[in-house]
């Protein structure tokens, strides 16, 4: 079929098949990718164009509708060349966009509302924007920015040398909010050939592969695990046992079997059931218990009681000062497995160039695919160059390999690019899940309220294979007992492999679920002692001075008593508000929780280095070469602020090289909450290394003053101007390198895991239907211990994204693999379900770090879910043990209590 | 790749469903059904023919037109007797699948969670279905036959459903209850229309949806409102007795008895709702 329509006010022509959806069309056919498919299924709006003027998925549209109208995408906003529309720059201004993917969706949602109404009420907002999703910002800044269309903030522009702490906006801001991003699906060559992934439907059998030969012959390859060179994968250098293609069994629902490899629309015909696998079920360990019962069947042969491992941190005497406690409160709490829910599924391509491999795809981790793909394909590391595309939201969920080793494979032996776009239901069979926990605590305290004893026993479904297991179990006894002082603590962490989907790194690695057990025992505690839980927790916050449970004496920047301060009149006003509400009678309730957390820095008790460079090339171009992949969160742009300062040069004048291997040094992961603390510091670094060539250049002392302009660098010490020709005198490189000052802990736990700790507390109002057990966040208050903010606007980002999370975690988010395997059965907050968020930044500076600052990424969705589940408690009387809070497990919470009482 | 049709007009459309056809409209429970893979079956698209789309008041009532989507329904002119199907309307999805999705594919689709039924149940809707030797209506109560089945033959197509007038001053109310604020499956909905005469129930029609296999209509409560005062209290006129109909499953969502237990609740104060 050929038809004509209107695209972005243009005439167009179209070709092919008729049922073919609009959104493939506009991407495949049409060059147009600022649109971006999330789930084919209409759950996420990430595709949202304009139809005639409204707002539809166009991933639901078929082309054959399509002759004569009108279509809009995010590409035809512009008002003129590179000119962004209003709606464009308030995305922009506001920090609307963190990483970009669902950027085009809302912003042509929002524009259906402006056209009709340019200064739109909240409400009117959140219902034009109510089918699209958004993991990362909790929507906050989005409303906000649809709302301002009419009235710009002004844009901040700082002076050389005033760029840290300043509201700049996004430095990849721009290509965000004009669809010009590219991500893991969106420079695919367009001669690829594709890989269709055929996964296990069963969480535990054997199989046998029969006759591959009559779909060899349809297809370019038929891969199986013996096409693998060396079949097995994992983050720990000693835990290689992720299969790429399982060999003979798998071990969990959605493990990859057999990859299909030839012309996509050759790939995507064949049904699974074409592809001849004879499976011989088993009965799959479901969950922790199972794993640990006695004869259960081993997950992983070497692997003795299904255990991953084991450890804890001991310090005091628990056992015996529990005796002397004037209250004692323990209780058991269970978590889910918690999908990542990034809005771009795992994607990519890669081609072989000569004898190495280039991998475009989208990471959190370029240097870790980088070698991971090395070792799998029988490599030296030098011959694989991971390029990263634009990453559309991660969590953690990208730390883990996805696309990356099929690609290679197959790119390596076909001699073409080869591309791997996962659906929505296989990125959610196939990728990393939070660890469910089941974490049982008891805390006791002295009459005045001053805690003296902690045990905590986590125990962790690390699902078929490894991943980030020992991490999460290692890094959670750390933090067990919560940010406060204890004489006498005991924890104790242990991961168990089950038929469960892996369980690898989320934000936060396990401490949102300990600290889900241990805000619930501080409530527990200071209700029993009549002691406001807010002053309970400042009485025993850990300062500057202590000591904590591994022996280490925080020197400095530990702001949790400031955090609470600040929350202090907030909780007051809500408490006489709530008050007030409560006192009306219905079946609404009202209540008001708290939650406060503590969380290392980096990676624990392992060296994790990052470092940085800043060129100044002969033309007089000044370039950030930053490993740091920024995920959405910002590092781009801080680590461009944080250079720009170290240098003394304004940040306009930066170009920003980032993330390919071939270009950058190794900055890490984005992981553990480290870009802005160890990278940060790297780029600091770097960024004063070039100052210091240069003033060596021009003898100048400490305090001169730069300014670049063309190839000519000025430098202004005094009176006295010199002047550097950059063309004669050559390329200069400033280098820069920081790795955190850890040490390992002993059998007890002890020594220095973190060099610095992030500190927070929240406050969260909640409103209970206590006839439907539904929950409606009011408002949260989040204070943040920063160090410094570098970037205000995106840590206010990273901190909304982070409660927005938490609040799904303590709601409704629960992964069931067979069931939940969608955006519409996955249930992830809307526009809708996230209240106002107000941040508070306490800046208790951090020395070690670049400026003073720590991390924010993982701090905020940890005390979430245990503020919003006091709130509730407090409302309602219902203490949860068990998250999600599900509607019909609070209703029944709620009636088991009442039937308790009468 | 099969066929693809697209009609113009409704005669050549019943033509082509001489032999099978997947049909597609608004596409928003088609394309979600194809994730991943190659679509292979005959398609017909009706959304081109202009005889299926759009409302029309009509002696005995009001015809909705198969084709009409959601967003159109919200904003047409219709009396409040409307007011129940309109708040299920944006209730459906988000605004995309509320501008795309189209009602008669709500009811086709059959899913026992379909927002649309319970509000088209107490509007007491019939279903229109053609076919190329004539065309015959049926009650949506019998329509819908069961988890994704109903009464339509192989041949047939809905062309539209039709409202009847009512007798007396009407309205009607919908609650949902979800367990997020927007893009979700009920977990329990129920909706209502009451006719009234001298500030009492004349008659009541009220429908809950997602707490069995097809949404059921409760006559047992419609009877017990008939007399009863049009104030705050009519939600107290409901019983548990009167929830016989429903047989709620334990699923992601939720219990069985939470179902029930929630039905009681939405049913009282979406009573008290349209009284007020």
């Amino acid at each position: 079929m050929k038809l004509e329509f209107t695209l972005n006010g243009r005439a167009a022509s179209w070709q092919g098949e008729p049922v073919t959806r609009l959104a493939s069309a506009l991407r495949d056919d049409l060059g147009v990718t600022g649109t971006k498919i999330g789930c084919d299924a209409g759950d996420c709006g990430a595709c949202t164009v304009l139809l005639d003027g409204r707002q539809v998925c166009s991933c639901l549209v078929a082309m054959g509708q399509i002759e004569g109208r009108t279509v809009e995408t995010v590409e035809g906003l512009e008002t003129g060349p590179d000119a962004m529309a209003a709606l464009q720059q308030s995305f922009l201004d506001h920090g609307a966009a963190q990483c970009g993917i669902c950027t085009p969706g809302m912003l042509m949602a929002a524009q259906e509302l402006v056209r009709r109404n340019s200064k739109p009420s909240r409400s009117e907002v959140e219902d034009f924007l109510g089918g699209v999703l958004c993991r990362c910002t909790g929507y906050g800044k989005i409303v906000d920015a649809v709302m301002d269309v009419v009235a710009p903030v002004p844009a901040t522009a700082p002076a050389a040398g005033g760029a840290v702490g300043s509201r700049i906006v996004r430095v990849d801001g721009p290509a965000k909010v004009m669809g010009r991003d590219l991500f893991g699906a969106d420079a695919i060559p367009r001669d690829a050939l594709w890989i269709r992934v055929i996964r296990s439907p069963h969480a535990r059998a054997r199989f046998e592969l029969g006759d591959l030969e009559p779909l060899r012959r349809r297809l370019a390859a038929v891969l199986t695990a013996a096409d693998v060179p060396f079949n097995g994968y994992g983050i720990y250098p000693d835990i290689k046992d992720q299969p790429v293609l399982a060999a003979g069994q798998v071990r969990y629902r959605g493990e990859a079997v057999v990859a299909l490899v030839g012309e996509r629309a050759e790939v995507l015909a064949i049904r699974d059931d074409e592809v001849p696998i004879t499976w011989k079920p088993e009965p799959p360990l479901s969950g922790v218990d199972a794993a640990t019962a006695k004869d259960a069947p081993l997950v992983q042969a070497d692997r003795p009681g299904n255990l991953l491992l084991k450890g804890g941190v001991k310090r005091g005497d628990a056992a015996a000062a529990f005796d002397a406690c004037a209250a004692v409160a323990e209780g058991t709490f269970e978590t889910a497995f918690v999908e990542h829910a990034y809005i771009e599924p795992e994607a990519g391509w890669a081609w072989r160039v000569g004898d190495r491999i280039e991998i475009h795809a989208t990471t959190q981790t370029p240097y870790m695919d980088r070698d991971e793909i090395a070792n799998l394909m029988r490599l030296k590391p030098e011959a694989v160059r991971i390029v990263p595309t634009a990453c559309g939201g991660g969590f953690g969920g990208k730390l883990d390999l996805s696309v990356q080793p099929l690609l290679a494979i197959a790119a390596w032996t076909l001699g073409r690019p080869v591309a791997l776009v996962y659906t929505r239901p296989e990125s959610m069979a196939a990728s990393t899940k939070r660890h469910p926990a089941r974490v049982s605590a008891r805390f006791g305290c002295d009459a005045e309220g001053k805690l003296m004893a902690c045990d905590v026993t986590a125990l962790f479904d690390t699902g078929a294979y490894a991943s980030w297991g020992p991490t999460v179990a290692n890094r959670v006894p750390v933090h067990a007992m919560g940010p406060y002082a204890i004489p006498n603590v005991r924890t104790w962490g242990e991961a168990f492999f089950t038929n469960g989907p892996p369980a690898g790194a989320f934000r936060g690695f396990g401490v949102p679920q300990a600290a889900i057990a241990h805000e619930a025992m501080m409530d527990e505690l200071a209700d029993r002692l009549a002691i406001d839980r807010l002053e309970f927790r400042h009485r025993n916050a850990l300062r500057a001075g202590d000591t904590t449970a591994t022996g280490q004496t925080l020197a400095h920047s530990a702001g949790l008593a400031q955090c609470l301060e600040a929350l202090r009149p907030h909780w007051r006003r809500a408490h006489e508000e709530i008050a007030a509400f409560n006192a009306t009678g219905g079946a609404r309730r009202r209540g008001i929780g708290i939650g406060c957390m503590w969380y290392g820095i980096g990676n624990t008790s392992m060296s994790n280095p990052s470092r940085m460079r800043v060129g100044l090339s002969p033309a007089g171009t000044l370039t950030l070469y930053s490993g740091a992949l920024d995920i959405g969160q910002g590092s781009n742009t801080i680590m461009v602020q944080i250079a720009a300062d170290a240098v003394g040069l304004p940040v306009e004048q930066f170009k920003l090289v980032t993330g390919d291997t071939d270009l950058t040094a190794d900055a890490g992961k984005t992981s553990a909450s480290r870009q802005t603390f160890v990278s940060g510091k790297a780029a600091e670094k770097a960024g004063q290394d070039l100052r210091q060539q240069i003033l060596r250049l021009a003898n100048a002392g400490p305090d001169a003053v730069l300014s670049l302009e063309g190839a000519t660098l000025s430098v202004r010490d005094g009176a006295e101007v010199r002047t550097i020709d950059l063309a004669t005198s050559g390329p200069l490189m400033g280098e820069g390198t920081f790795d955190p000052p850890t040490t390992p802990l002993d059998a007890d736990g002890q020594g220095v895991p973190y060099a610095t700790y992030a500190f927070a507390a929240q406050l969260a109002e909640v409103e209970v239907d206590v006839e439907l057990g539904t929950v409606k966040v009011l408002r949260i208050v989040a204070a943040h211990d920063v160090g410094r903010a570098i970037n205000p606007t995106l840590v206010e980002g990273q901190i909304q994204g982070g409660v927005a999370q938490g609040l799904g975690l303590a709601l409704m988010e629960e992964y069931l693999p067979g069931r939940t395997e969608n955006l519409h059965d996955y249930l992830i907050p809307t526009v809708g379900d996230v209240p106002e968020i107000e941040c508070l930044l306490i800046e208790d500076r951090e020395p070690l770090g670049p400026s003073g600052a720590k991390g924010i990424g993982e701090p905020a969705l940890v005390p979430t879910a245990p503020a919003i589940l006091g709130a509730v408690h407090h409302a309602t009387g219902v203490r949860v043990h068990r998250v999600p809070l599900l509607p019909h497990r609070l209703r029944e919470a709620i009636v088991a209590l009442e039937r308790n009482r009468t | 790749m099969g066929d693809y049709l697209r009609p113009r007009g409704l005669e050549e459309a019943l033509q082509a469903l001489t032999r099978p056809f997947t049909v597609l409209a608004g596409g928003t429970d088609f394309y979600p059904a194809r994730v991943g893979r190659a679509v292979v079956e005959d398609v017909l698209d009706i959304a081109g023919i202009p005889a299926l789309r759009g409302i029309s008041e009509t002696s005995a009532g009001w015809r909705l037109g198969a084709t009409t989507t959601w967003s159109e329904l919200v904003e047409a002119d219709l009396p409040p007797m409307f007011d129940g199907l309109k708040q299920a309307a944006r209730e459906v999805g988000g605004r995309q699948i509320q501008n795309a999705g189209t009602i008669a594919g709500n009811i086709c689709n059959a899913s026992p969670a379909a927002d649309g039924v319970p509000a088209l149940l107490a509007l007491d809707a019939e279903v229109e279905l053609a076919c190329c030797d004539g065309s015959r209506r049926l009650p949506l109560a019998s329509f819908i036959t069961g988890v994704r089945t109903t009464a339509r033959q192989p041949g047939e197509l809905v062309v539209a459903l039709h409202v009847p007038r009512s007798r007396a001053e009407a309205r009607s109310a919908f609650l949902k209850l979800g367990a997020r604020r927007y893009l979700v499956i009920s977990i329990a909905m129920a909706s209502t229309l009451v006719e009234v005469e001298d500030g009492k129930v004349k008659a009541a029609r009220v429908a809950v949806g997602a707490c069995s296999p097809v949404a059921q209509r409760l006559p047992a409560l419609e009877q017990a409102l008939v007399g009863a005062t049009v104030d705050a209290h009519l939600g107290e006129r409901v019983a548990p007795s009167h929830l016989a109909p429903l047989s709620p499953i334990d699923d992601v969502r939720g219990s069985a008895g939470y179902r029930s237990e929630v039905a009681l609740v939405l049913l009282r104060r979406l009573l008290s709702k349209v009284a007020t």
